[in-house]
């Protein structure tokens, strides 16, 4: 093995790593761990596995195949902005009968647990790519990706109408098969997200992964110009993980007993302890892992210490823990200070 | 070899005319690197607001020494990310990812080879220029920039090569003008086989028309902006033609940063060209 341990992180005396059941419950899915890459940021594990094994993680999360090859947007598809980036990659892609002959055969080999993000153009190519994906090895759940234009309804991106959401999700269930799990992932940019969540459920998704990012614009104060070569970007990275939080909160309070996948501006271990109370059962890191390449298994080390530190003994005990602000406090004392504040702060609730 | 992650630390920070000199103590970067890659470092420190790394090619590496290994890179003030890298001094911790990237491919003869760096472009070439010399090639450098202070390397340049021809664009030192002007001569005289060239994208367009003009092979490090350096990204795209004909979009930072000069499409650079694999058909994908 080539692969490389990063140099550094421990200090001496740093505590050993307190004993936490990890495991983590998506409905039917059961996974080692929570943790899991975002899709579009760790490519189909191939580059990420340089640097760590991809198999110690929940799950790999692909970038979103299509069913042919793309080529994605012209440059520039990228632009910096606090705490966070635009993209406008246009889901580049080999598409699904590549991946399936390249990418599949080595993730499986690896060992690696396998979630699929589909993406498509219409409720037809979602449904076809399910069905492709149906006997495939090291599938574990498929990520339907609906913040796609659908052609057939003048562009209207799929995630932000409930009956399309829906069109969509009932497609790739029918054709996939009970085995596998779909999860539908949302966009933040919507008017009511428990809606849309609702009709994807009841379209018959397992579970939720949410957020994707929000759709935003940098315009070049020299060029006086868009920035991005596809004028507008999906936004990501820490700048939105307030955004992130709230969605998880509202829907997992209106859904309890779906499964939440939770995504959107993770960088540390508390960071995903944050989505965690809100409401999600696994966590996944995407922009940070350009930052960081080593970021799924810092994360989910710090995760799995601040919930030693704060006296639980099972990750799944933390899932919508915040929701409960009328429990008697049960934790250790070490973990007063960071509860109390974000307890708090969520009985506030929107009012500013 | 695969890449590696380091929390490397400042050992200097230098000035060299208009740019600095960062020379990082990185273990495991140097014994792996080939000329022609890059590193990726972090800015900013642990909270920073900027999360993307910021890519520079690497000027020379030590693989043993008082002080571990070592990287050195040369680059300019030109954002927020390498105004605060110009800050830092001495112990200063950085995290730095490398080595990244497809090195500069090497002739198995002892050809004759030209070497043009653009501005810090030039970076990269004197380890390169080591390791032809190393198998017996002439190396001839081209150095130009806008201004002297802007030239990288013109002493040392004139150390290992044959020649270094010097262009600036308001005549402060050397012939005024680019380095395309010399380029032609310079190719005849040396009768040279291969280009290897660094520098800003136009730069590396015409010096590409010039070789091809000439009968040489070109291998050109591109500049692209990039977020990750990895490969996961997916934001620093170009157009390059494979062996198969076909027009791709490929990630300059793993099919990278060097390419052979014929394959890229220079003038469609930035833009997705009609009849690339997987492009936008009317109608539709």
């Amino acid at each position: 093995m080539t692969r490389m341990t990063r140099v550094m992180l421990t200090t001496p005396g740093e505590p050993v790593m307190p004993d936490v059941d990890m495991l983590a419950r998506l409905g039917s899915l059961v996974l080692p761990n929570p943790m899991m890459t975002a899709s579009g940021c760790a490519g189909y594990g191939r580059e990420l596995d340089q640097f760590l094994d991809i198999s110690s993680l929940g799950a790999v999360v692909t970038k979103s195949i299509m069913a042919a090859p793309r080529s994605g947007r012209p440059t520039p598809r990228m632009a910096e902005t606090p705490s966070g980036m635009l993209n406008s990659i246009g889901l580049q892609g080999p598409g699904v009968d590549t991946f399936i002959e390249r990418d599949l055969p080595w993730l499986a080999e690896r060992g690696a647990r396998v979630i699929v993000s589909i993406a498509g153009n219409d409720a037809e190519e979602y449904a076809k790519l399910a069905g492709r994906l149906r006997h495939a090895p090291a599938v574990v759940g498929l990520e339907v990706n609906i913040s796609c234009p659908n052609v057939e309804n003048r562009g209207l991106v799929f995630a932000c109408d409930p009956e399309s959401s829906a069109r969509v999700v009932s497609g790739v269930r029918r054709n996939l098969g009970p085995g596998i799990p779909v999860f539908a992932k949302l966009s933040p940019d919507v008017t009511d997200i428990v809606a849309i969540a609702k009709s994807a459920v009841d379209a018959g998704a397992d579970g939720l992964s949410m957020i994707n990012t929000l759709l935003g614009m940098v315009i070049d104060p020299d060029t006086m110009r868009p920035h991005l070569g596809g004028l507008t970007g999906g936004l990501s990275g820490p700048a939105i993980r307030p955004v992130a939080v709230r969605a998880i909160w509202q829907v997992h309070a209106a859904l309890p007993n779906i499964p939440i996948i939770g995504m959107g501006g993770v960088r540390t271990g508390l960071d995903a302890l944050e989505l965690v109370l809100a409401g999600a059962s696994a966590i996944q890191v995407g922009t940070v892992i350009f930052n960081d390449p080593h970021a799924p298994t810092r994360v989910l080390d710090e995760l799995q210490r601040a919930l030693g530190e704060r006296g639980f003994e099972r990750f799944a005990d933390a899932v919508g823990y915040a929701h409960r602000v009328d429990d008697e406090p049960t934790l250790g004392s070490s973990s007063e200070g960071v509860l109390d504040e974000f307890a708090e702060a969520a009985v506030g609730g929107a009012e500013g | 070899m695969a890449p590696v992650q380091v929390r490397g630390s400042v050992l200097s920070m230098k000035r060299a005319g208009a740019y600095h000199l960062l020379t990082l103590v990185a273990p495991g970067i140097a014994e792996r690197f080939r000329p022609g890659q890059f590193i990726a470092l972090s800015v900013g420190g642990e909270d920073s607001s900027m999360l993307l790394r910021r890519a520079f090619s690497v000027y020379r590496t030590e693989d043993r020494g008082v002080y571990g290994g070592t990287v050195e890179i040369v680059f300019a003030e030109s954002g927020r990310g390498t105004r605060w890298l110009a800050r830092q001094r001495t112990h200063d911790p950085i995290d730095v990812v490398g080595p990244l990237g497809r090195p500069f491919a090497l002739p198995k003869d002892p050809v004759s080879c030209a070497l043009v760096g653009g501005g810090y472009g030039s970076a990269p070439l004197f380890s390169l220029a080591d390791h032809l010399r190393a198998r017996g090639c002439r190396v001839d450098f081209v150095l130009g920039a806008a201004s002297e202070d802007r030239l990288f390397g013109v002493l040392e340049a004139k150390r290992m090569a044959q020649s270094v021809a010097i262009t600036t664009e308001d005549g402060s030192l050397g012939d005024r003008g680019r380095v395309t002007d010399v380029l032609p001569g310079l190719m005849r005289r040396a009768t040279t086989d291969v280009v290897y060239a660094c520098g800003p994208m136009g730069m590396l367009a015409a010096v590409v028309d010039l070789a091809r003009a000439q009968g040489a092979h070109s291998q050109t490090a591109v500049e692209e902006a990039m977020a990750c350096g990895t490969g996961v990204c997916m934001t620093c795209v170009l157009p390059v033609v494979g062996d198969d004909g076909v027009t791709r979009m490929v990630r300059s930072c793993v099919d990278g940063p060097v390419f052979r000069g014929d394959a890229v499409r220079w003038a469609d650079v930035g833009t997705v060209p009609e009849g690339t694999w997987g492009a936008p058909v009317p109608g539709g994908h």
